[in-house]
């Protein structure tokens, strides 16, 4: 028998027809919508005058531009509000599952999926956002579709889609102490660039990857597009089957059985091809952080940012380009950079366990003075879970805002702007121009670090701040 | 939606040599709060065509009157990040039907293909030949035959093939898109559907 990868045995079996010398016709289980890329896919469906297909198999949530104060009021900015009602009101006229603001289960759509068990092994998942990539974590293929293909799936249930080249990925042995599955993926993107993975579907492997979380696996999988891959994935296991039981949505009693005897099939076959294979050794790995304006540009927090050495043309200017921008000089180190913002969210690090892990940090300690220092749930129940825990009190007393749930910072498209000019370390994905507000400098990190950069006002490699 | 045939297009180009262009910079994120498909390409490379005050930046390209066109060239990686197909949109609402780069991020080049905006993938060496042709002389004409699968810088003849499947060089002939043979295949659909 063909020796197949996990990737080929998902996607193969959600072929519907594959059209001569084009894409595959591709079977969608689970789609998520948000207010922002909907819209006009539901717009056009009208105009055509057609219905959505299954509307079961679509859930909503606002989060991309929500406010994350008072979200029991009206939405203060008009064309934020007009997205929202609009989403309110295509779900009803459709039928669609709607975890409104303020709902038990509202947040990050990322982030609910999973809490909800909605997403589970085997799947075929997308959203109109890159970072659908997340729920490969749980073994699915997940990844971010525009907006003519949200309309396809509500239309038909289908995407037309060529199937990508194939990637491992194989991460051995034992992380050391402050590493994160951030730093993980952060050292990965740093090592292969921000377009290594294009034209792939990367798989994750390795024992260092099997040791991590499900949170700490979905933080991995989340980033898989910060190297232009269209998806990342991890073969199911305990790890995830003792995550998913008993979730709302997850099959119960004799389903349950059913499904995990299905779920546990889901691996590569030893002797499986992949296109490109990668290996790395856990123990190379440090906290990393970003110093420009791609998320491949990353080096250890105690590094130096690399110099103009080997490189020409626009490549160079490019380069160049990007640490003005920073305002960062080649070949200087970061550590010590003084910072003025952290931001512990996004679908990448705003689940309990990033929570807790910033809270265990700054626990009897108190924020540098020059620090604003914003913490995000990624959903209601990360929330809920943050306040039962005592991880808010902490939070507060070490001098952290917390507010309440949605992407917030990350993409800026509500009023949580770092301003111009000022430099964050944040635990999301993107460090482009703008990406935090207009004029906003942005490292990534890990929480960890973020923890360490509040508490020290500067960029500090968090194993120093244990060492003290 | 449909949009306009795209067959041959012959047309003077606007020259971008920024590597790694993130769909953040081609549409920032505060401009995605519309719920039809109008008016962005206002805000196309909003953050580097006008300052804060809105004023238009000299130095941006779209802002050079010498540069004009319905073809863009783009520097290596155009359109990473973010899945926003409104980049696609601003791309296409602001004149341009071709994008030229000699690498895209992926999901970027689905969105276009999907709306009518034809990405052209070439050689980095032909890219730069593109890039030198045109600063040195913006009325330089490029052709970009889909029929021939075949882009030419038409002052010196100097040519180069593309990519592009079969199904998607026939829909972007006719203006198709791929809801259009979805919803010939419902049945099809109905019945995997119910197969699994």
């Amino acid at each position: 028998m063909e020796k197949t990868t996990l990737f080929d045995k998902i996607w193969d079996s959600h072929v519907v027809k594959s059209v001569p010398a084009g894409p595959d016709v591709f079977f969608i289980d689970k789609h998520f919508i948000h207010e922002v890329t909907s819209p006009v896919a539901f717009l056009n469906l009208e105009k055509r005058g057609i219905g959505v297909k299954y509307p079961e198999k679509t859930i909503a949530t606002p989060d991309h531009n929500v406010p994350t104060v008072d979200q029991d009021q009206t939405i203060k900015d008009k064309l934020s509000r007009m997205q929202v009602e609009r989403l309110r009101e295509n779900c009803k006229k459709y039928g669609i599952e709607l975890h409104d603001l303020g709902s038990a289960h509202h947040g990050i759509v990322h982030v609910i999926g999973p809490e909800l068990g909605v997403t589970q092994p085997g799947m075929t998942i997308v959203c109109g956002d890159s970072h659908t990539s997340t729920h490969g974590a749980f073994g699915a293929i997940a990844f971010g579709i525009g907006t003519s293909e949200v309309e396809m799936v509500l239309a038909t249930q289908c995407i037309m889609q060529s199937k990508a080249k194939k990637m491992r990925i194989s991460v051995e042995g034992e992380l050391g102490k402050g590493v994160t599955s951030k730093d993980i993926i952060l050292y990965i993107i740093a090592k292969i660039s921000a377009a290594g993975a294009t034209g792939y579907f990367v798989e994750y492997a390795g024992s260092a990857i099997r040791n991590l979380s499900m949170e700490a696996r979905m933080t991995i999988c989340n980033m898989s597009i910060e190297m232009g891959a269209r998806g990342g994935l991890i073969a199911p296991d305990e790890t995830t089957f003792n995550y998913l039981e008993g979730k709302r949505y997850t099959p119960k009693g004799e389903e349950w059985d059913k499904a995990l005897a299905y779920w546990k099939t889901l691996k590569t076959d030893e002797g499986a091809v992949f296109d490109k294979e990668y290996h790395y050794d856990a123990a190379d790995i440090e906290p990393m952080i970003t110093y420009g304006t791609n998320p491949g540009m990353g080096i250890k927090v105690v590094g130096n940012i690399p110099t103009t050495e080997g490189m020409e043309g626009s490549n160079k200017t490019s380069y160049l380009k990007s640490l003005d921008y920073m305002g960062f000089a080649p070949g200087e180190s970061v550590e010590g950079k003084q910072v003025d913002y952290v931001f512990v969210g996004s679908c990448t690090n705003g689940r309990i366990e990033d929570i807790r892990s910033v809270a265990e940090f700054v626990k009897g300690k108190r924020k540098a003075d020059n620090i604003t220092a914003w913490i995000v749930p990624g959903s209601r129940e990360v929330e809920k879970q943050a306040h039962a825990e005592g991880l808010v009190k902490i939070l507060e007393d070490a001098g952290f805002e917390l507010r309440q749930p949605g992407c917030s910072a990350c993409l800026a498209m509500n009023d949580d702007k770092i301003p111009s000019g000022k430099l964050a370390v944040s635990t999301s994905n993107r460090n482009f121009e703008g990406r935090q507000g207009p004029g906003a400098r942005t490292m990534l990190a890990s929480p960890l670090t973020v923890a360490a950069v509040a508490i020290t006002g500067r960029v500090t490699d968090p194993r120093e701040v244990f060492a003290n | 939606m449909a949009y306009d045939k795209f067959t041959v297009l012959r047309s003077t180009a606007v020259p971008l040599p920024t590597e790694n262009v993130d769909t953040d910079q081609i549409i920032p994120a505060r401009f995605l709060k519309a719920t039809e498909r109008e008016g962005f390409g206002d805000n196309l490379f909003r953050d580097w065509r006008y300052d804060v005050e809105g004023n238009p930046k000299k130095d941006f390209v779209l802002n050079d009157s010498t540069y004009s066109g319905k073809i863009l060239i783009s520097g290596r990686n155009f359109g990473s990040g973010s899945s926003r197909e409104h980049a696609v949109w601003a791309i296409y609402d602001y004149g341009f039907r071709c994008v030229v780069s000699s690498f895209f991020a992926d999901i970027f080049k689905n969105n276009c293909l999907n709306i009518g905006v034809l990405p052209v993938t070439v050689s980095a060496e032909f890219a730069d030949k593109l890039f030198a042709a045109v600063q040195a002389d913006p009325a330089t004409e490029i052709e970009v035959s889909i029929p021939e699968q075949r882009i030419t810088l038409l002052s010196t003849g100097e040519s180069e093939s593309f990519d592009i499947n079969e199904y998607k060089k026939d829909n972007m002939q006719n203006g198709f898109d791929d809801i259009d043979y979805l919803l010939n295949m419902s049945s099809e659909i109905d019945a995997f559907a119910a197969s699994k």
